[in-house]
């Protein structure tokens, strides 16, 4: 029997986000194949969430429980993965900082390749064809995946949850002998609790133009108007110790597809350029009107920043206060 | 302390990229080449960590053809001690790379084997962890803040919303991020040095491996935008035109 199995993510007992997308990419493996999906899960318990992945495409949703497992366990869950994992047509990861880490572990436990970080998948001739970003999105490249299992991780906010109602039957799954190897102590808060630019849907980003650190409280305003918005930033002021690497938007940063991108006092580098061109709607506010980035943008307003900020920032909560 | 650092030769990140005759790879025409950047920091920590350790030897590995002897004389020239190509053309499946790589890593008694976190070129994000996998080693990728004292070793990394604290025991193989130093220049006196430490040459031979390029192409252009207008009093109009045209908000 063909299956596919798509590795769910959880913190805190809680599904994250992004597994909805995972699902929904295997489920189209196994539509493609014939196949059927199994939702696996590394926790410690039960996990919030979990019960619903049938109405996501899940046949059977595989709950592997261990003590160790309520942070992430290098060793364990690559252990369990490629256990529940080793006779399936295909493994999909969610291109996160755990599926990263355990994408590359799996494939090399099971001697196959991965294709990390796919936009787009499709099923040509019985085998997984990706195209995934490279050179930071400047380039787009076609694999086949030719190995069995086929291993993939997927970018966030790229394929788009879909319903498609299975059984969703919960079964235990046995959690293999493993080598603990690294262990995880525990997560630090990070000085400014928010959402991270790699799966926001919104994300507001600044650069030089906002001429100094305490400026970003323009963007933070903006990000807190328009709700589940994360605010980024350009190499430049990542570098210029303004902001965190964590916020940084570009090549040596983080690519990112969300469906507005708002950038404000950015010129438009080409490694930057190169990390947020994949976004669905982009605005662009810069007092050059020759600036690069109004090339890429489907909006763009010419004009002092700290004039036109505050202002958008009021007309989006008048709209959001209707 | 011994440190093995692998390394990879990349475009530089301002580069404009021109898809090749083939359709597969990337028209290398006056592309300046540069050490992968992430990578620099784990030139950095390497030496820094020998540093503090008085003594002991950093290595630096690279897989690639014969113009990486120079990515590899950048490295020395920031003061590794000496290098090895293993020379050979890779293909589009890392784990064929990290093969080779754990093969030659193997028996070279390190403490630690450095790689950054990803290479801007192919952005994998796996090579490191899988030659953590093949030699049965503890690995922490991504890692932007490390300490390593009597055998054992701590690192924080980067994840969604938060930073994950973790611990093992050495030898072990760690990927950098940005954040957890900054990388040296190369001095004069290095550049000069870096020309008389050794570099071996040898050639390995890669698997196909299980996965095939079919193509690589350049993203779709977007279509040119529109300027709303200037100064605050546009921004009525684009909040109607992100509404109602672009459904963004």
């Amino acid at each position: 029997m063909t299956t596919i199995v798509a590795v769910m993510e959880q913190r805190e007992g809680a599904l994250r986000k992004v597994s909805l997308e995972v699902l929904s990419a295997a489920r189209r493996l196994a539509d493609a194949l014939g196949g059927t999906v199994d939702a696996l899960l590394c926790a410690s318990g039960t996990v919030s969430g979990a019960g619903d992945l049938g109405r996501n495409g899940a046949d059977r949703v595989l709950t592997a429980t261990h003590g160790d497992f309520g942070l992430y366990q290098p060793d364990g869950y690559a252990a369990t993965i490629a256990e529940a994992g080793k006779s399936a047509a295909a493994i999909v990861f969610a291109a996160t900082a755990t599926g990263r880490d355990l994408g590359p572990r799996v494939a090399a436990r099971l001697g196959v390749g991965l294709a990390s970080d796919v936009t787009e998948l499709a099923v040509e001739g019985g085998k997984v064809v990706v195209t995934r970003p490279v050179y930071a999105g400047k380039a787009l490249q076609r694999l086949r995946l030719d190995g069995t299992p086929a291993l993939l991780s997927i970018r966030p906010n790229t394929i788009r949850p879909s319903e498609a109602p299975k059984s969703g039957a919960a079964t235990s799954f046995p959690v293999p002998t493993f080598t603990p190897r690294v262990k995880v102590t525990g997560i630090k808060a990070p000085a400014t609790a928010a959402l991270d630019v790699a799966e926001a849907s919104i994300v507001v980003s600044g650069g030089r133009g906002l001429k100094e650190p305490a400026q970003f409280k323009l963007l933070e305003d903006l990000a807190a108007a328009l709700g589940n918005a994360a605010v980024g930033a350009s190499r430049a002021v990542v570098d210029a110790g303004w902001r965190d690497h964590a916020a940084q938007v570009g090549q040596t940063g983080k690519t990112v597809s969300p469906s507005l991108y708002i950038a404000v006092g950015i010129s438009g580098a080409i490694q930057h350029l190169a990390g947020m061109r994949t976004a669905k709607t982009i605005v662009a506010i810069n007092r050059d009107k020759d600036a690069p980035i109004f090339k890429v943008a489907d909006y763009g307003i010419v004009g002092d920043l700290f004039e036109v900020v505050p202002r958008l920032t009021a007309e989006v909560r008048r709209l959001r206060g209707e | 302390m011994r440190i093995a650092v692998c390394l990879k030769r990349v475009p530089d990140t301002t580069t404009k990229i021109v898809v090749a005759a083939d359709g597969k790879a990337i028209d290398e025409t006056g592309v300046k080449f540069v050490p992968n950047p992430y990578d620099e920091y784990a030139l950095e920590e390497a030496l820094k960590l020998k540093e503090a350790a008085g003594s002991g030897e950093t290595v630096v590995y690279c897989v690639g053809g014969d113009a990486a002897q120079e990515t590899i004389r950048t490295a020395l020239a920031m003061g590794i001690d000496r290098g090895v190509l293993l020379s050979a053309t890779p293909g589009a499946d890392g784990l064929e790379v990290a093969r080779a790589l754990a093969a030659e890593l193997k028996d070279g008694g390190f403490d630690l084997i450095l790689f950054g976190k990803l290479a801007v070129d192919d952005y994998n994000h796996q090579v490191g962890v899988m030659v953590a996998e093949l030699l049965g080693l503890p690995c922490v990728t991504s890692v932007s803040r490390l300490s390593v004292a009597s055998g054992a070793l701590e690192a924080e990394r980067e994840i969604e919303g938060g930073v994950e604290v973790s611990t093992a025991t050495v030898p072990a193989v760690i990927t950098c991020d940005k954040g957890l130093n900054t990388p040296r220049l190369p001095s004069l006196k290095g550049i000069m040095a870096a020309k008389k430490k050794p570099l071996e040459v040898k050639p390995v031979s890669l698997g196909t491996g299980t996965i095939a390029a079919l193509g690589l192409a350049l993203p779709p252009e977007r279509q040119p935008g529109k300027i709303v207008g200037e100064g605050p009093e546009a921004v009525a109009t684009l909040v109607r035109l992100l509404r109602e045209e672009a459904r963004a908000i």
